[in-house]
């Protein structure tokens, strides 16, 4: 993989001059089915302008639909929505959004570089300045070397690195990404985790459809849950949602400690010689070092344990549920 | 870029070309290609052969030789003109419902394009490739039997577009197809289509003969239905010499010559047939 320069990301993704604060994405109450199968219930969400913004959920809860439902390639059977400030379906508007689909596939027969400049000219580029994207592009994706192959000789790695370079060639201010890292290797991942990451510095919102919860987790400010095309349960990954365990390991332990621990946060349990318990924040950490210190107790250890995404994974989508 | 969007035509312009590029790497293509090379040489050979360059005068009178030729002529534009309906039918058979069923339509139809004009570009590309073929497969042809005898069948530049619109009628119906049918049931039915066409005609033809008016009225029903053979038909009344015209029975006959109003028929079917495949590719959830 080639190291991606700080030039080369100014010059790959130039600064948004659009206000930061507006939702880039609204939807209130869409609702599709096919037939008597409801494939979208009720979805209600918004995305922030700027936000990397993960969708979640088991195979079959509608997230799929639901991109298709917001890029127009779906119409809502009830309910509405808007993308960029633009009705769903707007023509226009997908000037400026990026769109990789999952299992990208195209004409097996064109070479990575035919393949942009098609999707460049669909979106109205031309002449130099495609060119000039098309190679940084290929760069970024790490396909120079094989941009003069046909698609069919590529691997599923290269295909899907492919088609991100297709979804950005536009350098557009909303990028819906379906599974992009389905099919890529630990570099091609961390390569996309990098990418994400030169977006959100851009200031290019992201809309993150994936199973990989570590990739979410790397790479996303906020998370939905979604079943059966509701949205379930919000989640933002840059706070503690009220929910930050600490491990800590003191002497002597005895069990009125425990009892003296509940008034720094909840479910303060025993296990070995470790307390585990719940703060309401990361602020309530200090406190509780300074007041076992005060209190003299030997501190061996104090540690913060944020739940991971898969837990919240499993206790909000578990219920009922079976592998997908 | 806003400039490049604004043009109405992009979008048409832009799908044409890349069905263009797609279409021309094609197997189909290379088949095509490599069928027509294949015919034309055995076409030539058979017209070297048939008719020497030193024509023997006392062996085939001049009037023998140039109905013959006529003949001739007119069977290596039969072949021109089945050759030309496979390649209306087999380019685009995949195009529109390949895509939906592989998901390549997702990554266009996410693109600032209005759904009518992947369609219309489809449409465009596949139309100038039917042509492009028409004019290499049938103007072989015709320069075969021109250099090697001289003859040169009359009406051409009416003859021509004619089965062109032959080919048109199909070709649509495929495209049209495509955005309602799997692959393999949308090729059975155009051939369907085709065949109908075909035994239309050739009914009609023997009612004609007959004097048989039911027959020639159920033919003349299926011909509407699907009107590609009957432009065949009238194409190659319009390259028979007068006196060919004038024999009622024979190969190629065109004993019952379809009517004007039936390129005006053919005509009106492309439009509704694209129609069709508009209506049905704007509602159609990708």
């Amino acid at each position: 993989m080639r190291p991606l320069t700080s030039s080369r990301s100014l010059r790959l993704f130039s600064k948004s001059a659009v206000p930061a604060a507006t939702n880039v994405v609204e939807t209130q109450s869409l609702h599709r089915q096919f037939g008597a199968t409801v494939a979208v219930a009720d979805l209600s969400l918004s995305v922030a302008r700027g936000e990397i913004f993960g969708f979640l959920g088991h195979n079959g809860a509608g997230k799929t639909t639901s991109l298709k439902l917001l890029l127009g390639l779906l119409e809502p059977s009830n309910g509405s929505g808007t993308v960029l400030g633009a009705p769903l379906g707007d023509r226009r508007v997908r000037a400026r959004i990026g769109f990789l689909p999952e299992h990208f596939r195209f004409h097996a027969s064109l070479t990575a570089r035919e393949l942009l400049r098609i999707h460049g000219r669909l979106h109205g580029l031309r002449g130099a300045t495609l060119e000039r994207r098309i190679d940084d592009l290929l760069m970024r994706v790490d396909l120079v070397d094989a941009e003069d192959r046909p698609l069919r000789g590529y691997s599923k790695g290269m295909t899907q690195r492919a088609g991100l370079a297709q979804a950005l060639i536009n350098d557009p201010e909303l990028v819906f990404l379906d599974e992009p890292t389905s099919g890529l290797d630990p570099l091609g991942r961390l390569l996309v985790r990098d990418i994400i990451q030169e977006l959100r510095e851009r200031g290019t919102t992201v809309f993150l459809n994936s199973h990989l919860l570590g990739e979410v987790e790397a790479t996303c400010d906020r998370v939905v849950f979604v079943r059966e095309g509701r949205v379930v349960r919000e989640l933002s990954l840059k706070t503690s949602n009220g929910d930050f365990a600490v491990e800590l390991r003191v002497a002597p332990l005895d069990p009125g400690l425990i009892t003296a621990l509940g008034a720094f946060g909840t479910q303060v349990t025993r296990v070995k010689d470790m307390i585990r318990m719940r703060l309401s924040d990361e602020e309530s950490m200090p406190k509780l070092a300074n007041w076992l210190v005060q209190r003299g107790l030997k501190v061996y250890e104090l540690r913060s344990r944020r739940r991971s995404l898969e837990e919240w994974f499993v206790e909000i989508m578990g219920d009922g549920q079976r592998p997908g | 870029m806003a400039s490049a969007l604004d043009n109405p035509f992009h979008g048409v312009l832009s799908v044409a070309r890349l069905t263009w590029l797609e279409a021309r790497r094609t197997r189909i293509a290379l088949a095509a290609l490599i069928c027509a090379a294949v015919f034309l040489t055995a076409y030539g050979l058979a017209v070297y052969f048939l008719f020497p360059t030193s024509p023997q005068p006392s062996v085939r009178p001049l009037l023998t030789r140039q109905l013959q030729l006529a003949i001739l002529t007119l069977a290596g534009l039969y072949v021109a003109n089945f050759l030309v309906v496979a390649v209306a039918v087999m380019l685009p058979v995949d195009s529109i419902s390949g895509e939906i069923e592989s998901g390549v339509i997702e990554t266009i139809a996410s693109k600032p394009l209005a759904r009518s004009a992947i369609v219309l570009g489809k449409w465009l590309a596949f139309l100038l490739m039917t042509a492009v073929y028409l004019l290499l497969v049938a103007g072989g042809v015709v320069l075969v039997v021109k250099a090697l005898t001289g003859y040169l069948p009359p009406h051409l530049a009416r003859a021509l577009p004619l089965m062109f619109l032959g080919a048109t009628t199909l070709l649509t119906l495929c495209i049209a197809g495509g955005t309602r049918f799997k692959t393999v049931t949308n090729g059975i039915v155009v051939f369907g289509f085709y065949a109908m066409a075909f035994i239309g005609g050739w009914v009609e033809e023997i009612g004609f003969i007959l004097g048989n008016e039911s027959a020639r009225y159920i033919g003349t029903a299926i011909s509407l239905i699907s009107p590609a053979d009957s432009m065949w038909r009238l194409a190659a009344h319009e390259m028979k010499p007068p006196l060919l015209q004038q024999l009622p029975m024979g190969p190629f006959s065109t004993a019952a010559v379809p009517s004007g109003a039936m390129v005006v028929w053919a005509i009106g079917f492309v439009l509704a047939a694209l129609a069709v495949a508009l209506r049905q590719f704007l509602k159609r959830p990708l």
